[in-house]
């Protein structure tokens, strides 16, 4: 039986989104199946992410309106799964729908219903802080916009229905049941927040001052209940103190044994945060280990302390009372430096609850038939196999798996899409529909331009005075409209932005809001569909390069703001319509990097079907795992991972494997690459279609660091690992020193790996001789998630020691007798301590191999300050380079566990695969064109074009003439700068259009704006 | 209040724009004095760019690409540099003090050298004062922007 190429996703959070959006794109027709009346799920709630305070809403809005208009896509919103029959390849699901109320095509998303409802409730989605009518969205970007009504508060007065125009209101509306046809299922329900009230002596639920994060997180937003504005339940007053308290419900064996993963940076962040909110605020974060194990994490840590003053406190509070005249909160805590019992009144709270798996994953997993793990999330059917259940056809992804992060979820999305576009790539395309083509209007001569000021909720408007800076837009020249939106990225601003083109005959658009590096395909998407050449449209950035960096200086950034969008609409006068060029892909990949993360994306694109080439720098396959003793903290040993997939990759007809091979140049553009690779002193170029680069990381070797190198004694993990595996090592007493070169301040990134992979191998030590002592030396113990349970594990079933350093009393260690001795301050009993060890072990970061910026050179992409490869967005983009058909997997971003890495292969794999299906790329329309009266053919750009796009050719008049091959060129525009007469121009950057904008700005300053 | 000076920037697509927009996400603060004009390559440009700033009364241009290696277009930025040069040499001559116009390569991943550039360069022009062609509106200035209407058509 053929299978379906249809999938259903189940839960429409940021990772179903992104999942459907891969599978879409690659083919496939998707149902997304969403509990909630809206898409969007938990990332619609918070009002920032770490660690770049980028305003989620705007991260999200992009992919829930390109999920919304998808045509691929269905969304079946207010529905769950109710049953599924048959098996992998063609499933029948039956989806519960339940009844809103509102005719889903009626409703025209107005609102009038909820302004003349009179039942106010508490709104679910601001955790209760705010209210909501009985008739309602959600929130105002809801996807898709239209209202429901709650028949549980419902008086059945009847209001609505008298004002709604579009006769929407279907009170007498009845649950019903859909079926679908699909050859594969998602799963992507995400986690509930654990009911911070459950701890009784925090209070939450009884002091008004007692927020959850969530609450707190509401509260930030400025579309929130309380307009972005940070004040206390009780009085309305500004919080002038606020204690964060971490893991309430985490790391807890009366709750949830494993860490959440995400708390300790979110309260971070919720601190600067408020810190900017209400100025002069002290905010305390009491934690047990600051668990800054991400990209950017401890950097970002170290800015809370220095720039905003965020104090950390290592303490659990034991409880909290309130001061009955004040409603002020006193948090009492054991003093964790000092032994003391203290004291401290605060007027706020915020509590940072656990993560736990969504309402219904038991029911959800027995109607699926997969399982879930003891803590009642759904497993995996290995660890490496982060996608797979038991049941085939059934995959399951992001933050119901366990605690994830926003880059983790989307990384991972994409990565359980790739499983299912292999299992189903013989019904890929099989149920897609064909985009629709919308007819572009003529272009009249007058340029009438519309303009848009963007609020971004308050990231610009509480800098920049946006309705100052609409007026002026409207007595810019050539301006027919202007007008101030929340979010200019929302899905009903999308929509109203197409009404006006039409309803103002605009045939020029400016948005003044974000960087166009992010949000401009969308808004040239939404120009497109209202029947204007996207290149109409033009963005100025007053948020990264304005209200973000201006902070202080609301005036000084309002001008600067009217200044950009003076230059911006000057410009868009200039703009002409282009037309983007189709060419034929090369329907093959080439993975640089052999190792585990390498192997998996090549075996994963090959098996739907495409040529890869796998480039290796060493002599065999296998990159770094191949030389450990055991690849999991659960012990596996990497023979059960590394060999199957080694002998896969080489008996793939599909995978040419080149081992001692390197990138040496690359040409050519995204389905077009020319990339040439040396071996054995030989070059060789390839056509490729895309590009993943999975180099890896490898070990800091600590040279001069606790006697490494002096003393054979001393060793770091990895010689660890190879001493274990090779049945070398022995020990009485081990000590471990995490941390070697790591958090400080030539290396302020926290590595990730160590921590376990010290508590992987002090258990294999006391698993290999038991009387041995291991004590581990650390700072913070960076066993996030699951592996918190290993770090318990360690110390409980063990007997590992654990004894916590402080940074700035860093161990010693000295050569006496033979032995080594060991000396730690112990901040907890405050004085110093002794270990005669036999064998020292210093856990140091990963850092980037050799030759990293020798490739980075060759591709020409980027890298962060610490070595790493940069990926294109941090939460948006996480497998995407900047450029265009250049991806990248595991640890050559930065370190990772190996399930990570997996996961990330698999996902860039998806991304290969959705750009190489269509077996066409649609580049970009900007390519330098020549004005043959003008050129006097003394070949200028000829000599100055990179990419020998210029020819000098006799012209149909006989003429000599330079001519532009359009495949070749790549529109830099470096021709036009040389050219003596302007007769080469580069399409879109025309002299005459920046010229515009240079005379726009400093013309426009005289009038003293 | 103090007189701030304008700068006008030309800023590459792929490297000195994204390190601006990363100096933004990194919430970086640095003077409100810059205001950046995106090209897709800084060999885009033109010599014609930083005289017709100023001759229209900005007090600076930065040129902004990626470090020598990076670029995306192979070396555009090199290219850049040969301009670059050139232009200097030629504001000289009018009377533009090479000090306001320079070259610089900022990274994707540089947000906080963008912005302490921008700072360094600030502080420069504050010393400098505003630009003479500001101060003197007269045969300079004037035959500036003739020449710049000639070349440009008068667009």
């Amino acid at each position: 039986m053929e299978k379906t190429g249809a999938v259903l996703i189940v839960g429409a959070g940021v990772s179903g989104m992104q999942a459907g959006l891969d599978l879409a794109e690659s083919g496939f027709k998707v149902y997304i199946v969403e509990r909630t009346p809206t898409i969007g799920g938990r990332m619609a709630q918070l009002d920032k992410t770490f660690p770049t305070n980028d305003c989620s809403m705007c991260i999200l809005s992009p992919k829930m309106v390109e999920t919304a208009k998808h045509p691929n896509i269905e969304l079946l919103v207010n529905s769950e799964v109710q049953k599924i029959e048959g098996e992998a390849g063609n499933f029948e699901v039956t989806i519960k729908r339940y009844p809103r109320y509102i005719s889903e095509e009626k409703c025209n998303g107005c609102g009038l219903c909820a302004e003349v409802c009179p039942v106010k409730v508490p709104n679910e989605f601001d955790s209760g802080v705010g209210a909501r009518k009985a008739i309602y969205v959600p929130f105002p970007q809801t996807v898709p916009l239209i209202y429901t009504v709650d028949r549980e508060h419902c008086i059945d007065c009847g209001l609505c229905k008298i004002v709604c125009e579009a006769n929407a209101i279907e009170h007498e509306m009845q649950e019903s049941e859909t079926a679908v046809n699909v050859g594969a299922i998602i799963v992507s329900t995400g986690y509930d927040l654990f009911d911070a009230g459950a701890l009784e002596e925090y209070g939450h639920g009884r002091y008004e001052n007692v927020l959850s994060n969530l609450q707190f997180e509401r509260m930030l937003s400025a579309s929130g209940p309380t307009g972005g504005h940070v004040m206390r339940p009780s009085d309305g007053a500004e919080p002038k103190k606020a204690a964060f308290i971490q893991c309430v419900g985490s790391r807890d064996v009366r709750h949830h044994p494993y860490c959440s993963q995400v708390c300790c940076m979110a309260s971070t962040k919720e601190a600067i945060l408020a810190s900017e909110h209400a100025p002069g605020l002290k905010a305390t974060i009491y934690y047990m280990d600051i668990r800054a194990f991400g990209k950017g994490f401890q950097e970002y840590v170290n800015r809370s302390k220095s720039d905003y003053g965020i104090n950390y406190l290592r303490a659990r509070p034991s409880e909290i009372t309130e001061e009955k005249d004040t409603k002020n909160l006193i948090i009492c805590y054991d003093d964790t430096q000092t032994g003391e019992l203290k004291r401290d009144e605060v007027d706020m709270v915020i509590l940072a609850s656990a993560l736990k798996p969504s309402l219904g994953s038991e029911k959800l997993a027995k109607i699926l038939g997969i399982d879930t793990n003891t803590n009642g999330y759904f497993s995996a059917r290995a660890e490496e196999m982060p996608f797979d259940t038991i049941k085939p056809g059934i995959f399951i992804t992001g933050a119901c798996t366990g605690p994830k992060d926003i880059p983790d979820s989307v990384g991972q999305a994409s990565g359980a899409a790739a499983k299912v576009e292999s299992f189903l790539a013989k019904a890929k395309g099989t149920l897609a529909a064909e985009k629709k083509e919308v007819p572009e209007k003529e272009l009249q001569e007058e340029p009438r331009v519309g303009v848009f000021v963007c609020s971004c909720g308050l990231n610009i408007a509480s800098v920049v005075d946006v309705k100052s800076a609409t007026e002026y837009a409207k007595t810019l020249p050539g301006v027919v409209h202007a007008e101030n939106t929340i979010y200019a990225c929302s899905d009903d601003t999308q929509e109203h932005l197409k009404d006006l083109i039409k309803e103002h005959d605009l045939n020029r658009v400016v948005i003044a809001s974000c960087t166009p590096r992010t949000h401009e395909p969308l808004f040239r998407e939404t120009c497109r569909e209202a029947g204007l050449n996207p290149y109409l449209f033009e963005m100025a950035n007053i948020r990264e390069h304005c209200s973000w960096v201006h902070t202080k200086e609301p005036e000084a950034a309002t001008k600067k703001a009217k200044d950009l969008l003076r230059m911006a609409v000057a410009r868009a006068s200039h703009l002409k319509p282009q037309k983007t060029r189709i060419f034929d892909a090369d329907q093959s990949a080439t993975v640089i990097g052999g190792g585990i993360a390498g192997m998996t994306a090549a075996a994963e694109i090959a098996k739907q079907g495409f040529k890869v080439d796998l480039i290796e720098r060493e002599a065999e396959l296998g990159g770094t795992a191949r030389e450990m003793n055991s690849i999991f903290i659960s012990g596996k040993v990497p023979e059960s991972v590394v060999a199957p997939l080694i002998e896969e990759v080489e008996k793939n007809k599909n995978i040419n494997v080149h081992l001692g091979a390197k990138a040496i140049k690359l040409d050519g553009f995204t389905g077009n690459f020319e990339l040439t690779i040396q071996k054995n002193g030989t070059d060789s170029t390839n056509k490729t279609g895309a590009i993943v680069v999975a180099t890896g990381s490898t070990e800091l070797k600590p040279e001069g660091k606790y006697l490494y190198k002096q003393n054979e004694n001393v060793l770091t993990q990895s010689e660890l690992e190879t001493g274990l595996k090779q049945s070398k090592f022995d020990f009485e007493s081990a000590v471990m020193i995490q941390c070697v070169g790591a958090r400080d301040e030539e290396r302020p990134s926290c590595s990730r790996v160590c921590c376990t992979e010290a508590i992987k191998n002090a258990i294999n030590l006391k698993r290999l001789k038991p009387e041995g002592s291991v004590f581990v030396l650390y700072r913070d113990m960076m066993t996030f998630g699951g592996f918190e349970e290993y770090y318990k594990m360690a110390q409980e079933e063990y007997g590992v020691k654990f004894i916590r350093y402080l940074q700035e009393r860093p161990p010693e260690i000295k050569e006496e007798d033979g032995k080594l001795k060991v000396t730690v301050y112990d901040s907890v009993f405050g004085k110093n301590l002794e270990i005669i060890a036999d064998k020292v072990i210093l856990s140091t970061p990963q850092i980037s191999p050799e030759g990293t910026g020798e490739l980075q050179k060759v591709l020409k992409v980027p890298r962060t300050a610490d070595g790493f490869f940069m990926e294109a967005h941090a939460k948006l983009r996480p497998l995407d380079f900047t450029s265009d058909g250049i991806f990248l997997a595991g640890a050559c971003q930065g370190p990772k566990d190996l399930t990570s890495v997996i996961a990330q292969a698999l996902g860039a794999a998806s991304r290969v695969c959705s750009l190489l299906s269509s077996g066409f790329i649609e580049a970009e329309a900007i390519t330098a064109v020549v004005d043959e009266e003008l050129c006097i053919a003394c070949g200028r750009c000829t000599e100055v074009c990179p990419f020998a796009a210029i020819d000098i050719i006799t012209s149909d008049l006989g003429e000599e003439k330079a001519r532009v091959n359009e495949a070749l060129c790549k529109g830099c525009g470096t021709c036009a700068s040389v050219c003596p007469n302007a007769a080469i121009t580069p399409r879109h950057f025309e002299k005459s259009q920046v010229i515009a904008m240079i005379d726009g700005l400093l013309e426009g300053m005289k009038d003293g704006t | 209040m103090e007189r701030e000076p304008n700068i006008v920037v030309f800023a590459c697509n792929w490297c000195s724009y994204a390190g601006a927009d990363l100096a933004g996400v990194s919430r970086i603060q640095y003077p409100p004095t810059v205001r950046l004009i995106r090209v897709m390559c800084s060999g885009r440009f033109d010599p014609d760019f930083a005289l017709r700033a100023f001759a229209k009364g900005a007090d600076g241009v930065l040129v902004m690409g990626c470090h020598p290696g990076d670029c995306h277009y192979v070396e555009g930025n090199l290219k850049a540099e040969v301009k670059v040069n050139m232009t200097a040499k030629l504001l000289d001559a009018v009377g533009i003090d090479p000090e306001r116009f320079r070259l610089e390569w900022v990274s994707a991943g540089e947000g906080s050298r963008f912005a302490s550039i921008v700072k360094e360069f600030t502080l420069t022009l504050k010393k400098l004062g505003p630009s003479p062609l500001l101060a003197t509106p007269n045969v300079q200035k004037s035959s500036i922007a003739e020449r710049e209407q000639v070349e440009t058509g008068g667009s």
